[in-house]
């Protein structure tokens, strides 16, 4: 059958299922106030609530290039990826010992221990970090390299989940990302570093 | 004639399966209540709401889909309709004929298990991996996903870790980092090498056009991170009105699923790559999948069509914890299973009738619901539909003896005397196969007739102050 008859056919069984209906169920009124942690979030500073929340989910948050840079020595990330459009400003907080491309080339995605992009905001309550096509140089580059770090502006923290649905925008595509790439698939053990990072770091400017 | 389809499936369960469902799903369950309660004040004031902005949705989907399909029109997505299984198989196939790929990564979905996607597509030459590490577990044994969250439920870690080694992942380990290194390294170019990238859709917002993609391994940003073709295969239910209602349900799933605040991948995607992104799909086409679910509406139990598939009624359901997911026959078990498996059978139904009866009624399901789902009810009202189409029910008894000595007093308090009897007859060996297939798993308790009777009789009588 061609896709346009299983569109008809689809249309009008369910016009013919909700027809005996009598009344239908109404859209209810509600504010999303009843889906925020309140508790969590009331009178903090934002910054360091995310930071706290961060820490909670396996992510960190850091507040200067120079704490980043000697988090990279200590794991041993030398070689990775930078947005070019941030390495001028990152380029001097990194010494001779490593290895910074601001090209991300696909066919060697192993070469990359970490890639630093920019993130679009972030969500204090549940310590997620968001990001979009707009800011992000690489989908690829926030990914696949075993550290990711996204460059926040303290601006830009959402207090809450529906804050950050509210303010979602134009972009074709928003992914907000809550910690390090997980699984428990295996007897229910946490395993961190599936596909993507296993470290996930918020670098606030 | 098979009788007690589940019970006897749970009798033969390995006792190291039955061990590994019990414990994952009951550890899900307590740290979902934890979470809900700790921080709402009102946790039941979410789920009731969520299941009533979603009862709205199905009952209004004849305006919904078409709403839905012309914002994902105008986002520049490529709509397509499939009314069966085979429908949206051919539409997926059809896609990747006419750009000519071979190769495609898949994100889980439980729509594509529905209409058993890989296994078609490898039949026509494409290559179809899945990349959620269970399910990639589960394709490469050639098995079956026993829970719609945790598909690998049911394994252990050595019987992953052969599976490794006989698929030549390495040698046998059994530790579930190396398990999951191996994956990731393996997966990791195959994502890269991939045409097409597949997911399903947690929601899809009629106001925006917006679909919404859980994951925590983060297989369904790599999928479309490193494609060039994004095909999303939808059930038509998974609809919700607006952008705004998904903060609520996102916080529900998150919890009810896998008791996290939030999933640590939560992906909006309103149509193709933006131009100026050097990664991810240039092309976008959306499937939206009855199978089956046009008739669910239809019947009596459409509130089953809220569900948001975060496998909470699975993990309390005392059935499904001793039973597993595979008892079930279905690509969706435990209690949502129950209801939704034997209607999505259309004219089968009765095959899959027996599931409905599994269950004691007992109304945890309901309560754990994130759209308060009145599972309970909704299977009443299948053990009545296969009762009115006379739909036959090996095993169960014909209540007729009962009934008459329930409706005698005399005969019944003979009964209870007469009953005593029972303590001295071999259950297993009356000749009845029904009864038997019961008696072989089971001992009877010691016949206690008429205990209570004398009790009530002879208890010391309250005087009124």
């Amino acid at each position: 059958m061609p896709p346009a008859d299983d569109r008809e056919a689809i249309l009008s069984r369910v016009r013919g299922a909700l027809a005996p209906l009598h009344e239908r169920a109404a859209l209810p009124d509600y504010t999303t106030e009843i889906a925020v942690m309140r508790s969590v979030i009331a009178g903090r500073d934002l910054a360091e609530l995310l930071g706290e929340r961060m820490k909670r989910v396996n992510g960190l948050a850091l507040s200067d290039a120079s704490a980043l840079v000697a988090h990279l020595r200590a794991g041993k990330f030398l070689h990775g990826y930078c947005d070019p459009a941030l390495w001028p400003v990152l380029a001097p907080h990194f010494g001779a010992d490593f290895k910074v491309e601001t090209e991300f080339d696909r066919t060697r995605v192993d070469d990359y221990a970490f890639g630093i992009t920019r993130a679009a905001g972030a969500i204090a309550e549940t310590g997620t970090i968001v990001l979009n096509d707009a800011t992000t140089s690489r989908r690829l580059a926030a990914l696949t390299p075993w550290v990711h770090v996204a460059v926040l502006e303290r601006t830009k923290i959402f207090s809450d989940l529906p804050q950050a649905v509210a303010a979602l925008g134009s972009d074709n595509n928003v992914i907000w990302c809550t910690g390090p790439s997980k699984t428990a698939d295996v007897e229910g053990i946490l395993i961190e570093g599936v596909h993507g990072p296993g470290q996930q770091i918020a670098l606030l400017v | 004639m098979k009788f007690q389809q589940i019970d006897q499936f749970a009798a033969e369960l390995k006792v190291d399966t039955r061990a590994a469902v019990y414990d994952g799903s009951k550890k899900g369950h307590e740290k979902r209540t934890k979470l809900l309660f700790d921080e709402f004040a009102d946790p039941d004031a979410l789920r009731r709401m969520a299941g009533d902005i979603k009862q709205h949705v199905i009952e209004n989907l004849d305006t919904y889909l078409p709403a839905v399909e012309a914002k994902m029109k105008a986002n520049g997505v490529q709509v397509h309709w499939a009314a069966t299984a085979e429908a949206a198989n051919e539409a997926v196939l059809k896609i990747m004929r006419a750009r000519g790929a071979t190769k495609m990564v898949k994100a889980k979905t439980m729509v594509s298990e529905e209409t058993e996607l890989a296994a078609f597509l490898e039949k026509h030459g494409i290559e179809a991996l899945e990349t959620d590490l269970g399910e990639f577990i589960v394709q490469i044994d050639g098995d079956h996903p026993s829970h719609i969250v945790k598909p690998i439920i049911h394994k252990n870690r050595r019987e992953i870790a052969r599976s490794f080694e006989r698929e030549g992942l390495g040698d046998y380990n059994d530790d579930p980092q190396t398990i999951t290194r191996r994956a990731r390294n393996f997966l990791r170019h195959k994502y890269l090498a991939a045409d097409v990238g597949l997911t399903g859709a947690n929601f899809v917002s009629a106001e925006s056009g917006r679909m919404v993609l859980v994951t925590n391994e983060g297989n369904s940003r790599f999928c479309l991170a490193a494609t060039k073709c994004h095909i999303a295969m939808i059930g038509i239910e998974k609809i919700v009105p607006r952008d705004y209602d998904l903060a609520l349900f996102l916080n529900l799933l998150a919890r009810s699923g896998t008791a996290q605040e939030v999933t640590v991948y939560t992906e909006f995607i309103s149509g193709p790559k933006s131009p100026a992104q050097p990664d991810g799909p240039e092309e976008m086409h959306v499937i939206f999948v009855d199978n089956g679910r046009t008739e669910v509406l239809a019947s009596e139990c459409r509130d089953i069509l809220r569900c948001i598939r975060c496998g909470a009624c699975l993990n309390v359901c005392p059935v499904y914890r001793q039973a597993s997911g595979h008892a079930y026959r279905s690509v969706y078990p435990g209690p949502v299973g129950a209801v939704l498996s034997p209607l999505l059978m259309g004219d089968k139904f009765a095959q899959k009738a027996d599931l409905p009866k599994a269950s004691s009624l007992c109304g945890a399901c309901n309560e754990v619901c994130p759209v308060n789902i009145p599972i309970p009810d909704l299977l009443l009202r299948l053990r009545n539909k296969a009762k009115e189409e006379n739909v036959p029910s090996p095993g169960t008894p014909p209540m007729g003896a009962w009934a008459l000595l329930a409706s005698q007093p005399t005969v019944w308090r003979a009964s209870l005397i007469g009953g005593k009897v029972m303590n001295y007859i071999p259950t297993k060996l009356i000749p009845v196969p029904a009864l038997q297939a019961w008696a072989n798993k089971r001992a009877l308790p010691e016949w206690r007739g008429g205990e209570f009777r004398k009790w009530l009789k002879n208890r010391p009588k309250k005087t009124k102050p």
